[in-house]
């Protein structure tokens, strides 16, 4: 299962001798006991949704984002160290403005995807630095209303998503994502179903309270990254919590 | 070329290093290696302007009109250019002046909104903020001896009140019922005053477009650099509308009675 680096894991400049990069390795268990984030891209657009877990009742709902938007059209959502995560989308938020700035256009979604990439993997060869513990969900829209997602690890690897999934629940939420046909997929039935999924990644043995954030960007918001509607959000969440009362009876 | 308009007309200088120009004064004797002297003369004119704009409050909002000529001097240059800016989806900032700078404006303007969209506090800029926004940064440029040359009209509706002010290159402001800036200042602002004024909550909207298309058929007629092709932009609390390009009827038979002119 895990190996111990024992000597080989004390700074990110060092290989091991099987060629593993230890401290690039913890950084991903960091991710990977953080609240599950999920992206879905779909035909006319894209969600994304998280499990923020609720660590005390005295916090403000619907405080202490876990999504963010880096510009008009990008939404990012982070599993892994809070911090790390806004550390990034503040990042995100400067290479589109600058973009902005120097070509009067919008940032595509490919590009700022690799200019994160490059940042995170910037700090992987250092040793008087450490490696992002957080692993990043970026959905962008262009103006043609062609959505786009990536997803950005702490290696500063990426790839190009059709739905993806982060942290603790994701073994269960990628399963749940693979039945899904994303192409053919309206925004609408995406919100439903990454509702779904989130609430059944929850293990409610482990983590008592959860909040879930849920954000979009699609014709209906009018290409802008937001918050998907209250209303939208708590018919999603009912057909969620249906769902699995059913899976239960069975 | 010789790109310092202080040396034209003197002998040439083998010496002179090009890119070591100072402003000010002349500090070394012609032989030595300042190229250049003398005050920053770019900054004292525009280049492509765009001629009046005008704006009134009426019942539902406000309405403002711009035509959509860039001037080059007196080469009536670009015939598409929007100069009613929508900032947000309650405002528009219509400019007059300088191109450029009305160009840099947007984008400012621009990247403001989507910071305050990152914000996500809930908090978006209204009318009165952006207009404050633009006078303090107009007026900090004129501190500069740089200024942006334009002449902007900001109209808004924000929490149910009608918003119409005025900021230029000075970083003057005022807010009136009516608007109108460069030759509108002097041809149409009498208009806009004698049917506005005291009933801009009575006005309805086709009353207001009506005085708008008799001022820009003013302007049209007697401001040189213009041109019969103009936006009009209605702000209401429902939102921003800018129309697409028109243009009203001219009458120019009076030109055949006239000895020189006509047929």
């Amino acid at each position: 299962m895990t190996s111990i680096g024992t000597g080989y894991d004390l700074a990110v400049s060092t290989y091991s001798p099987d060629g593993r990069v230890f401290q690039v390795e913890y950084a991903n268990k960091a991710v990977d006991n953080a609240g599950t984030a999920v992206g879905l891209r779909v035909k006319d657009g894209i969600v994304l949704a998280v499990e923020k877990l609720v660590q005390s009742k005295l916090l403000v709902p619907g405080a202490n984002r876990r999504i963010q938007s880096a510009d008009l059209h990008i939404g990012i959502a982070s599993a892994g160290l809070i911090a790390d995560g806004r550390h990034l989308v503040k990042r995100a938020r400067d290479e589109a403005q600058s973009w902005r700035d120097i070509y009067r256009q919008p940032i595509s979604g490919k590009t700022i995807a690799d200019r994160l990439g490059q940042y995170v993997s910037a700090y992987t060869l250092y040793s008087s630095v450490r490696p992002f513990g957080c692993s990043t969900i970026v959905g962008a829209m262009n103006d043609e209303g062609v959505p786009s997602l990536y997803m950005i690890e702490p290696s500063g690897v990426y790839w190009g998503y059709h739905g993806c999934a982060v942290g603790k629940g994701k073994s269960v939420a990628k399963t749940e994502i693979e039945k899904l046909d994303l192409s053919n997929m309206t925004v609408r039935e995406a919100v439903n179903q990454i509702t779904r999924i989130i609430y059944t990644c929850h293990d409610e043995a482990k983590d008592k309270d959860f909040e879930l954030e849920l954000s979009w960007i699609c014709a209906e918001s009018r290409n802008k990254h937001q918050f998907v509607p209250e209303d939208i959000k708590q018919e999603a969440e009912r057909l969620a919590k249906e769902s699995l009362d059913e899976e239960m009876e069975d | 070329m010789d790109a310092f308009p202080s040396r034209w007309g003197k002998p040439r200088n083998e010496n002179i290093d090009e890119h070591n120009t100072v402003p000010l004064h002349k500090t070394l004797p012609d032989n030595l290696t300042q190229t250049a002297y003398g005050p920053v003369t770019r900054t004292q004119q525009p280049l492509v302007t765009g001629t009046s704009v005008i704006a009134l409050k009426y019942r539902d909002g406000i309405m403002m009109a711009a035509d959509m000529l860039g001037s080059y001097g007196s080469l009536a240059r670009f015939r598409d250019i929007e100069r009613l800016m929508p900032v947000g989806d309650y405002t528009v900032v219509g400019a007059s002046g300088d191109i450029s700078d009305q160009q840099y404006i947007q984008h400012v303007l621009e990247s403001l909104m989507v910071k305050e969209h990152c914000h996500d506090d809930g908090h978006v800029l209204g009318t009165p903020h952006i207009f404050e926004y633009l006078w303090r940064m107009m007026y900090n440029r004129r501190s500069k001896f740089n200024p942006l040359w334009n002449a902007l009209v900001v109209g808004g509706v924000h929490k149910g009140d009608k918003f119409l002010g005025y900021v230029d290159l000075r970083g003057t402001t005022y807010k009136a019922t009516t608007i109108a800036t460069g030759f509108g200042a002097h041809l149409a602002q009498p208009i806009l005053r004698k049917r506005v004024e005291g009933r801009e909550d009575d006005l309805t909207e086709e009353e207001a477009i009506d005085i708008i298309n008799d001022c820009m058929r003013v302007l049209f007629y007697r401001d040189a650099r213009s041109m019969n092709k103009f936006q009009r932009a209605t702000i209401t609390a429902a939102g921003v509308n800018v129309t697409e390009p028109y243009g009203v009827d001219t009458n120019w038979g009076f030109a055949e009675k006239i000895r020189g002119y006509g047929a």
